[in-house]
């Protein structure tokens, strides 16, 4: 049984329609990315998982029940957490109020998630007490990632975590992401960055304007020449 | 000299106090909502009427816990039928709703009390006389400044270290990742305003200890003056409404004592202006006022 099921899943903002249609799969263990342009709809994917936004048919199973038309906290209290686009810290709150935080709905003791938040990312343990609003782009990135652990995730939603970051500040998340793969944690990627997604993905699916396009494991569509032209620069070499 | 002023300050720190007590109502809904809520002066003002009928028949032991409960219900009330129905509304229908909601709250009480000024019941203690040096005053007038002060202390523990306080801190920069934390927005909203309702009416206590009528409209001035003092320290910040708050009871009364009590209102008005001219952010304001 796949951990998250997405049947036919449809999206309106207003009059607009942003999904028009879609079914992804995501099996336990694996990480599966979702690439596509800019304005595809890979962040109202990802938004309609998480109840922020209604959904206009379609249902999304997680677990073997149904979450569509749940709440945000219904949800996240069920282990779906996301790193959001943009990083979205707290920045009038201290890094180790972010952490606490991202544990709300917990009531046990969740010193330990810290601990092992501080341990991925030493930057942030020095950093402790600094607002988040005055971290790097990089660290806030880190420190988004180290907030959605402290519920801990089954399912982990990226979205766009490359996202104007330099090259090496790159390396280093996704290197996190494959940690946190292989301590077992489910991830769904959202990424335009699809060369260094699709490297890493189990599974991946492009999106266009709203509909699925092609869909394989990420070493079919890197090798794929249409995802090449299209997603990764490499036209006509 | 200063025999001559004391009488003033006492009455400005006293003042200040009371304004502050509305001012951080305004201060706390506009940092989470960026909202005026222009109600808060006549929840104030309910809050008056409220003490007038409950110590008709009630000591002040059990009228007293009595007003700040019906106050605090009403505000709850008032946000989740003015203001909740509008979450996803453009700011102006929020603040159109606002003003709605303050002259319902004005005709209701209107209605209620037939347009007759009330007289505030005298209560036990704080209205009582002391001896300060060559001034006397009311007690009432010395307990304000404490009160107030340790009533916003205690605010500031509860939003720097508690878990709603954490959860209000977030709200109030990001509803949509607050809500991926598992935070319930509403509820947050809601302790808000519960909480500024509350202050508003332990200030109407003391406020009205001191002009002994109330009116429908009589929350109209207070609530502006706090309004102004929540501007000009800068709206969303709680420290700076209480001391913009201190400022402006302060610099009203020397104004009386220097012989121009005529201009004492204009003052606060005319900071307003300029405080919207030369330093929207206030004394104590941030930066970046828009939400993301
Ligand atoms: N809050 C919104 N209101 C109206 N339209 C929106 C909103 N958010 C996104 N859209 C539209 O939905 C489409 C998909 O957007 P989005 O999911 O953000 O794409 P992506 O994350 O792939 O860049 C775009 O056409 C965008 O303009
Ligand atoms: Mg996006």
């Amino acid at each position: 049984m796949s951990l998250l099921y997405i049947d036919d899943l449809r999206v309106s903002y207003g009059g607009i329609e942003a999904i028009k249609g879609i079914s992804i799969t995501v099996e336990k263990g694996e990480i599966v990315t979702l690439i596509g342009a800019n304005g595809a709809g890979k962040s109202t994917t990802l938004r309609a998982i998480s109840g922020l936004v209604p959904l206009k048919s379609g249902t999304i199973t997680y677990d073997g029940s149904v979450i569509s038309g749940q709440s945000p906290q219904k949800i996240v209290s069920e282990g779906i957490c996301m790193v959001p686009e943009g990083r979205r810290v707290f920045p009038n709150l201290t890094v180790q109020e972010n952490l606490r935080i991202g544990a709300y709905l917990r009531k046990d003791d969740i010193q330990p998630d810290i601990d092992h938040v501080y341990q991925l990312f030493p930057r942030l343990k020095e950093r402790s007490w600094q607002l988040a609003g005055t971290l790097s782009g990089g660290e806030q990135q880190m420190l988004a990632v180290g907030r959605a652990l402290m519920m801990r995730p089954k399912l982990l939603m990226m979205d766009e975590p490359s996202l104007g970051l330099a090259p090496l500040v790159i390396r280093d998340i996704f290197k996190i992401i494959q940690t946190l793969h292989e301590e077992g944690i489910t991830i769904l990627l959202v990424e335009q960055n699809a060369n260094a997604a699709l490297r890493i993905a189990d599974s991946a699916y492009v999106l266009e304007t709203g509909s699925l396009g092609m869909h394989g494991t990420g070493k079919e569509l890197l090798d794929d020449p249409r995802v090449k032209e299209a997603y990764l620069g490499k036209a006509r070499e | 000299m200063f025999n001559q002023l004391l009488p003033y300050l006492l009455a400005g720190v006293s003042v200040g106090g009371q304004y502050a007590l509305i001012a951080v109502g305004y201060t706390m809904v506009y940092g989470i909502l960026r909202l005026i809520n222009f109600a808060h002066g006549d929840v104030f003002t309910a809050a008056g009427f409220f003490m007038v009928y409950l110590m008709a028949s009630m000591p002040l032991g059990v009228a007293a816990p009595l007003v700040i409960l019906l106050t605090v219900a009403l505000g709850f009330t008032l946000e989740r039928v003015a203001y909740k129905p509008l979450r996803q509304a453009p700011r102006m229908s929020v603040m159109i709703s606002a003003i709605g909601a303050s002259y319902l709250l004005q005709n209701l009480m209107w209605y209620v009390t037939g347009g007759l000024a009330k007289q505030y019941p005298v209560l036990p203690l704080l209205s009582d006389s002391v001896q300060i040096g060559a001034a006397s005053t009311k007690v009432v007038t010395l307990v304000t400044p404490v009160l107030t002060v340790l009533l916003v202390v205690a605010l500031q523990l509860l939003i720097k270290h508690t878990k709603i306080g954490m959860a209000m801190r977030a709200v109030s920069v990001d509803f949509e990742t607050s809500q991926l934390m598992g935070i319930k927005i509403n509820s947050v909203i809601s302790t808000t305003f519960i909480i500024g309702s509350a202050l508003a009416a332990v200030g109407s206590m003391l406020y009205f200890t001191n002009y002994s009528t109330v009116t429908p409209t009589v929350g109209a001035m207070p609530g502006l003056k706090a309004f102004v003092a929540a501007v000009f320290g800068g709206i969303g910040s709680i420290p700076g409404a209480v001391i913009g708050a201190f400022i402006i009871g302060i610099c009203e009364n020397l104004i009386k004592a220097a012989g121009y009590t005529a201009f004492s209102d204009a003052f606060t008005f005319a900071l307003l202006i300029l405080v919207l001219l030369f330093r929207p952010t206030g004394l104590f304001g941030e930066k970046t006022a828009e939400k993301v």
